[in-house]
């Protein structure tokens, strides 16, 4: 049973819940408030006059060619990041779920990329695939693939992907391999016995029995491509080339800081609030009663 | 419908044997059980024939044809586990039907067998139910059903009763062991209730330490047990044991009798405190203490008169009854 307690007065739990309520209020809704403030307006490069726009803003933003270019870009981009450390997590999972001898060893290799910091994997694959000095450039050249990331746009796609996505998968790969392992054992030699090869077991059983943990790990993979990739786009390509790896969070940041158009940076922070709300209420509705067995 | 035979089957984990060599020829039709207390290998055992472990060493036999190689899917079985295992995410009929349709058997085919096994099993109302929504009796008729479904050559059932409650388990008992009869499918059951393994057997294995201690039928095990542990297994409450010391005899020998052949005397063979008398309606348990501070019971009529806790009575049986045994458990 839940236990609550009762408190007498008002002010006891004011004061406890005021330190988050302040950091919110500092940090979030201010902040906010201002985006949607300043949405409203075109300021001078400077900072130091404002001219009132109305939603002239949120007008230009939405038949800009290159904003809705960044839309699409945003959507294969987390799409790719998405399936990529999903199922490579997924495969990796499976593997270790096999284990008998040394899953512990397994488990922490795995578990180590995700304590490194997105810029920090940025600039790890940077190196990688640098395109005067990286190791696996200069394999490529040698197998005759001539790699450049900073002019082929599929390419710089490609890399922002894989760095981003390869962060991922140790955190996909632990809920994964909780997932599996709450598979009761006796589930699936009751399949092998009804004659179902592995194959067959995964599709039919294994895999809607992980449905629940596969659908909060795309939701919250979704929105990590969203929003916090910033700093592997940043450190290997920084949007390029063309604008080919520029998603929504980054153009925030470049149209805003680069090119000093502080309204319209305000604005695209406006319209991602918005889908960061659709997707956390997604979110909400769905994960709070996922299916349970 | 088949014979099964294991030939000297043996089963190790690394260095560790688990099971040391069983050997049974069981016939068509027939009804096996494996009995014996938890770590004794029955489960391993039948796992091995389900194909689920690998047989170390030794053969085993599904209607003549050697299994050893085979996967589970091959070898014509089906099996009952001890907490059902159902797909949890399928209906009643999906989970029964699942074996057949990946053996791509036509749907009206699947229909009717699964239809056949619903009325046998009563569970026609709830065809279209997920397994949470069941009692545990229920599931339990599910993987039945599940192992019917599929017309085997042998069926194997893993403790599957030990989930249920007391009175459950007796009506479950009696329907498992009559659905097989009508079935007659070569069964092979392992449990650890030696009272299922008593009504159900047509023969039981009793199993210790990985090695099986007696073949028999039921009646037979009773009776005549091979061994000391079978002696103290098999019937309940367990065999008294006696040191041939308290009777004045050799001490290296060991008499086992049981509770219904013991009976309370003026003198007797030996003496013993009584300690508790179980007054079970149409029974009475006297519980005694020897000097050597053995305990021993006695099982006699409601009518006979009982002793008073903490009195001093003697104990004795007929020579027929004595089972002797020696320093290794076995009978001498």
């Amino acid at each position: 049973m839940e236990k609550r307690v009762k408190f007498k007065g008002i002010w006891l739990p004011l004061l406890l819940v005021l330190p988050q309520i302040l950091i919110t209020a500092i940090f979030f809704f201010y902040p906010a408030g201002q985006a949607i403030w300043q949405s409203l307006f075109i300021p001078d490069p400077f900072g130091l006059s404002m001219q009132w726009v109305g939603l002239g803003n949120f007008e230009y933003l939405l038949s800009d060619r290159y904003y809705r270019a960044s839309f699409i870009t945003t959507a294969v981009f987390s799409i790719l990041v998405t399936v990529v450390s999903m199922g490579v997590a997924l495969y990796l999972a499976i593997l270790a779920d096999r284990l008998i001898k040394g899953s512990g060893t397994y488990r922490t290799l795995l578990i180590w990329p995700y304590a490194v910091a997105p810029a920090v994997a940025g600039v790890l694959w940077l190196f990688m695939f640098n395109t005067r000095v990286g190791v696996v450039t200069w394999y490529l050249g040698l197998l005759g693939y001539d790699w450049n990331h900073v002019l082929n746009e599929g390419e710089a796609m490609g890399l922002v992907v894989v760095a981003s996505a390869w962060g991922r998968i140790s955190y996909n790969f632990l809920f994964f391999l909780a997932g599996l392992q709450a598979i009761p054992r006796s589930v699936i030699e009751a399949a092998a016995i009804d004659g179902a090869h592995f194959w067959t077991r995964f599709r039919t059983i294994v895999f809607p029995l992980l449905s629940p943990t596969t659908f909060f790990l795309l939701v919250v993979n979704i929105i990590y491509a969203f929003f916090e990739t910033f700093g592997v786009i940043h450190t290997i390509t920084s949007g390029g080339p063309q604008q080919a790896t520029t998603i929504l969070v980054y153009k925030v940041y470049s149209d805003g800081f680069v090119g000093q158009d502080l309204g319209s940076s305000a604005a695209q922070s406006v319209i991602l609030l918005v889908i960061v709300s659709l997707l956390t209420v997604i979110q909400f509705k769905y994960i709070e009663r996922r299916v349970h067995y | 419908m088949a014979t099964l035979t294991l030939n000297n089957v043996k089963k190790s984990f690394g260095k560790t044997d688990v099971i040391h060599g069983v050997s049974i020829d069981v016939e068509d039709g027939e009804f096996i059980v494996i009995v014996g207390p938890s770590g004794c290998g029955k489960s391993t055992l039948l796992r091995m024939v389900a194909g689920l472990e690998t047989i170390t060493d030794g053969e085993v036999q599904i209607g003549g044809r050697r299994v050893n190689e085979e996967e589970p899917m091959a070898r014509d079985i089906a099996m009952v586990f001890q907490n059902y295992a159902l797909y949890p995410h399928m209906s009643v009929f999906d989970n029964m039907a699942y074996g057949l349709k990946i053996a791509k058997v036509p749907r009206s085919e699947i229909e009717q067998r699964v239809a056949q096994a619903a009325k046998l099993l009563q569970l026609e109302p709830y065809l279209q139910r997920k397994p949470r929504e069941l009692s545990g009796g229920q599931r339990q008729r599910v993987a039945m059903g599940r192992a019917i479904v599929r017309k085997p050559a042998v069926f194997l059932f893993d403790e599957p009763l030990s989930n249920l409650d007391a009175k459950l388990r007796v009506q479950m008992r009696l329907e498992i062991r009559a659905l097989q009869r009508e079935l007659g499918v070569t069964s092979l059951y392992v449990t650890h209730d030696q009272v299922e393994a008593m009504t159900m057997a047509d023969r039981m294995i009793v199993m210790n330490g990985g090695v099986a201690d007696q073949i028999g039928k039921p009646l037979e095990v009773y009776a005549n047990p091979a061994t000391e542990f079978v002696a103290g297994f098999i019937g309940s409450p367990p065999t008294n044991f006696i040191t041939g010391d308290l009777l004045g005899r050799s001490s290296e020998i060991k008499l086992g009798v049981r509770p219904e052949h013991m009976r309370l005397a003026e003198t007797g063979a030996m003496q013993a405190r009584a300690t508790y008398c179980e007054a079970l309606g149409a029974e009475t348990l006297v519980h005694l203490i020897c000097e050597d501070g053995t305990q021993v019971t006695v099982r006699q009529d409601a009518a006979a008169s009982f002793p008073e806790e903490g009195s001093l009575v003697g104990l004795e049986w007929d020579a027929r009854h004595e089972m002797r045994f020696d320093a290794s458990g076995r009978r001498c």
